[in-house]
């Protein structure tokens, strides 16, 4: 192994794209896949592997599916408004209660259909050919973070996950002229109550500071006429509007660069600073690659040399992502002993990925959303506009017995406590699991040792010695057959395992 | 093998006894998990309840009681000799010969306040001098929504955002200067009783423990099969194998893995201990129970959370009986018996217990027996500790907003008391502002 990471955009030599690489690719820019997704990848080698992640253009049935109320949380019709103004002014406290308690149904309602939301994309994450697209629609949520709790509106949440997904692999800059008019953003960062005169700052800020720039790259006198070219930017109902009676279009001096700007305009500046580009591909290298300081000084060398030309690539690119995660996935630094299998699993990547690389039954999404909540990753509530942490702030003692026994769910339909134990236990096999080994060369499936180095190849990739023989040891016991029960207990062991947390 | 039926017909199956706890499996001092070292540096410590963290007596315990739904608090500390009182409160008031009237500590002398006929044994709480009632707490521009009101109070935010105000105190013990880069969180996080942990305790570095029932917190998949307990705990347990770089995230997960099986026996074992005392039957003792077993276990946790939810009375409220009326006696007596058995362990001393609804309810009552949400409501403080009495006035019954009571006291005011009193700890930091303390704990 050479001693340093490979600096450059390097492509990975050709003939190094094996197994082990393949299925690095397969949970790095996806959930994971089964050995005989992962067996594909190498036969098509490293190029077409990719190209194939980065295709949009593969049919997925769910594309068109929306099903879901747009009018749950719509505003008060005038009439209704009426209404209420009357009922305040004559201190009619039973229409009031009314209005109130209608208020309180339909919260009742969006509550319910943002969990119906919730359930409709871990099914996507689950089922999607593209499993990229889902993937980076996870990225996206979690970088422009927004939360349902402020926002209390499940359609605009929706909304927003479609627009992450619209652009999951497209242009970053087109992303972010659409996020500065979701309503989602504008309302849980307060822009539809900016107006000229009294901007609120909150928008622009994390614009700059979260979404773009990055803390150091900016100035408050940046803040607060980026927040007066914001003015306006706000929404009715299910729809952006801009409002040039709220806008400042007054003359502004934003990075640099003077005129009179508005919302467009602003994020055209940011969009010039090469400060923008660097620190995207920053956030790019931490969710596909691995964790590296914030501060450039912090980083291994080699990273820091890494992540510059990522977001020069960037840059080159006018921010078209594809070309850049093709090159990114392509590198040798990628592939690097180092890099493999040194990412903390997400809950999503977890649950996702326990149902697309062992293909155990999906079971109950109610379950595996809870499951999610409790190890930190509740879909739509990130904890904060800062999006999730992610890597060790994943794992205490709690999350990592939650992470084991959501895979015992899994494998064996064994419902936690508390839930209705009532339910068909529908029986996990994983016969197609060993069906490569079994086809590569027959009988290999029944040697408790061949299987058991597949399972273990497949589940954690190297594996330590030790971790085999206690695995042997329990086939042994049960007379040294490994038959589909005995491996839905091997699997059970190795899911609990620390190493099985890492991908 | 059969996973799927019941486990219990193991006998066919050649089962090693697991002896001896994970710590036999441990050998390099890598594999000793953080907690067991530091108690291990802990007994070079001079003084006992001597802390890490200079000036903080290590022994102060904070239990949070959360009653969901929104308590009305007019009908549970009752300003029952206000006329307006009887006036808005035609149906479901409470008569002056039903409330339990409270006299004034010391003096003996009549108060105008009444506690809710069903709450003999808080009554008899704050005769010993162990509750304090702070009246009319609440928030500027208040939200009446139990989601947002909620997330309020646990992230002491009156926008609703960021960690939660004890994960915020967690982080500032564990992760302040000097410490926390490891990953590891050096103090033991705190436990609530629950399905889900709630916002209050998750910190940006330190998350609670949050269990149902300590039997989850476990590996459930033991209950599959017994044969399959050797190997998870040798698979588990064995901490840091060797050859692996003590930086990378593999090592982290195995010494949390380690953590995880050493708090896992300690909490079970705690809580499964018969308690000194009879506890009423009822969910909230029931999770009393458990942290009494905590805390007299000797568990180094300061903070346990608990929840009893219901209070959202928009129908068939009741007065002295009725839904309402239910849930108060269930809590005013599961409390009694947690100090019952505190005292018997000697623990009581040392235990803190702070008790809050997302709001209270509006003062006038609806027409379905109920009230609807509103605004402020009091907060309880139990222990041998407080600062007995009543702090602060009862809110107006007639000078209210839009049919809600105008809160006096504001809810940061009490945590700042609490934390900066009880946890010795900065409040203005944890809570991002200056918020003069309420008199929490007594003058010593």
């Amino acid at each position: 192994m050479p001693d340093r990471l490979e600096p450059t955009l390097k492509p990975i030599k050709q003939g190094r794209f094996g197994y082990v690489q393949a299925r690095h690719l397969l949970w790095r820019a996806g959930f994971g896949g089964t050995p005989t997704q992962v067996q594909t990848l190498v036969d098509w080698g490293a190029e077409k592997s990719v190209d194939h992640l980065l295709d949009d253009q593969i049919p997925f049935r769910a594309d068109s599916a929306d099903s879901f109320d747009a009018e749950i949380m719509r505003p008060p019709t005038d009439d209704e408004r009426l209404q209420y103004r009357a009922a305040l002014e004559r201190r009619d406290e039973n229409t009031l209660a009314r209005f109130r308690a209608e208020r309180q149904r339909r919260q009742v309602r969006d509550r319910a259909q943002m969990r119906e939301v919730q359930s409709w994309w871990l099914t996507r994450m689950i089922e999607s050919p593209k499993p990229l697209e889902e993937k980076m629609t996870l990225f996206w949520h979690g970088h422009f973070a927004t939360g349902y709790r402020t926002i209390e509106d499940s359609y605009h949440m929706y909304m927003q996950n479609r627009l992450f997904r619209r652009y999951a692999l497209g242009n970053f800059g087109d992303l972010v002229f659409r996020i500065i008019r979701d309503p989602a953003m504008l309302a849980y960062l307060d822009n539809n109550d900016s107006r000229k005169g009294k901007p609120n700052e909150n928008l622009a800020r994390e614009l700059m500071e979260l979404f773009t720039l990055g803390v150091g790259n900016y100035s408050e006198h940046d803040i607060k006429e980026g927040a007066r070219a914001l003015t306006g930017y706000t929404f009715e109902h299910n729809r952006f509007v801009f409002r040039a009676d709220d806008h400042d279009g007054g003359a502004k001096t934003i990075l640099g660069r003077s005129g009179e700007f508005d919302g467009d305009g602003f994020v055209t500046a940011i969009l010039g600073q090469r400060a923008c580009s660097r620190f995207i591909a920053w956030k790019l290298y931490r969710f596909f690659v691995g964790r590296t300081p914030y501060e450039e000084s912090d980083r291994d060398p080699s990273v820091r040399r890494f992540v510059r030309e990522l977001g020069d690539e960037l840059l080159g690119a006018r921010y078209e992502l594809r070309p850049v995660l093709r090159r990114l996935l392509l590198s040798e630094h990628f592939y690097d002993s180092r890099v493999m299998g040194e990412l903390i699993k997400s809950p999503g990547e977890l649950v996702v990925g326990a149902v697309r690389s062992l293909h155990t039954p999906v079971r109950d999404l109610s379950i595996l959303l809870d499951a999610m909540d409790l190890m930190g990753q509740n879909l739509f509530q990130p904890p904060s506009v800062k999006g999730w942490d992610g890597g060790r702030s994943w794992i205490n003692t709690s999350t990592l017995y939650v992470r084991q026994n959501i895979m015992s769910f899994l494998l064996t339909g064994k419902k936690p406590h508390g839930y209705d134990a009532m339910a068909e236990v529908e029986r996990y096999d994983p016969s197609d699991l060993l069906r490569p080994l079994a086809s590569a060369e027959p009988g290999a499936e029944r040697d408790p040792r061949r299987a058991v180095d597949y399972l273990l190849r497949h589940t954690i990739g190297d594996a330590p010695d030790d971790a085999r023989a206690t695995l042997l040891a329990f086939v042994d016991e049960h007379g040294g057959v490994p038959t589909p029960e005995i491996i839905t207990g091997v699997l059970l062991l190795i899911s609990a395992m620390p190493e099985y947390q890492l991908c | 093998m059969n996973l799927h039926d019941n486990p219990g017909e193991a006998g066919a199956f050649t089962r090693r006894e697991f002896l001896g706890s994970s710590l036999t499996l441990a050998s390099a001092a890598l594999s000793v998990p953080a907690f067991i070292q530091r108690s291990a540096l802990g007994l070079t410590q001079p003084e006992p309840g001597a802390s890490a963290i200079p000036g903080v007596p290590q022994d102060h315990v904070l239990v949070v009681v959360q009653l969901s739904g929104g308590n009305d608090g007019l009908n549970t500390v009752v300003p029952f000799r206000d006329d307006n009182y009887r006036r808005v409160r035609p149906g479901i008031g409470l008569r002056a010969d039903e409330v339990l009237p409270l006299e004034k500590l010391g003096s003996g002398r009549p108060t105008n306040l009444g506690l809710h006929p069903r709450m003999e044994a808080l009554k008899d709480l704050y005769e010993r001098g162990m509750l304090n009632i702070v009246q009319g707490v609440g928030y500027p521009n208040p939200n009446r929504s139990h989601f947002k009101s909620m997330d309020i109070w646990h992230t002491a935010d009156t926008s609703a955002t960021g960690d939660g105000w004890l994960g915020r105190y967690f982080d500032a013990e564990c992760c302040g200067e000097g410490k926390g880069e490891s990953g590891t969180p050096e103090t033991q996080p705190g436990i609530a009783i629950g399905r889900t942990a709630p916002l209050a305790m998750q910190g940006e570095k330190v998350k609670p423990i949050a269990f149902e029932t300590p039997d989850l917190f476990r590996w459930t998949g033991e209950d599959v099969h017994p044969s399959l307990v050797e190997p998870y705990h040798e698979l588990t347990s064995a901490g840091v194998r060797a050859g692996t770089d003590p930086d990378s995230n593999a090592s982290f997960l195995m010494r949390t893995a380690l953590d995880a099986q050493v708090s896992s026996d300690l909490i079970r074992r705690a809580v499964s201990a018969q308690p000194l005392v009879d506890y009423p039957r009822s969910a909230l003792a029931q999770q009393l129970t458990m942290v009494a077993g905590m805390i007299r276990a000797g568990l180094d946790t300061r903070v346990y959370y608990v929840t009893l939810g219901g209070f959202d009375t928009h129908a068939q409220q009741g007065g002295a009986n009725g839904r309402q009326g239910q849930l108060l006696g269930q809590f005013a007596e599961a409390m009694r018996a947690f100090y019952d058995d505190l005292a018997q362990q000697g623990n009581a001393g040392r235990v803190l217990t702070m008790c809050f609804s997302e709001f209270g309810r509006r003062v006038g009552q609806n027409a379905s027996g109920g009230t609807d949400h509103g605004t402020a409501a009091p907060m309880l403080l139990l222990g041998p500790m407080v600062e007995a009495g009543v702090t602060g006035d009862h809110p107006s019954l007639t000078d209210l907003d839009q049919g809600d009571l105008k809160f006096r006291i504001d809810f940061r005011a009490v945590y700042a008391g609490i934390l900066e009193q009880w946890l010795c700890a900065d409040a203005e930091t944890i809570l991002g502002g200056r918020f003069r303390p309420t008199r929490v704990v007594k003058r010593s």
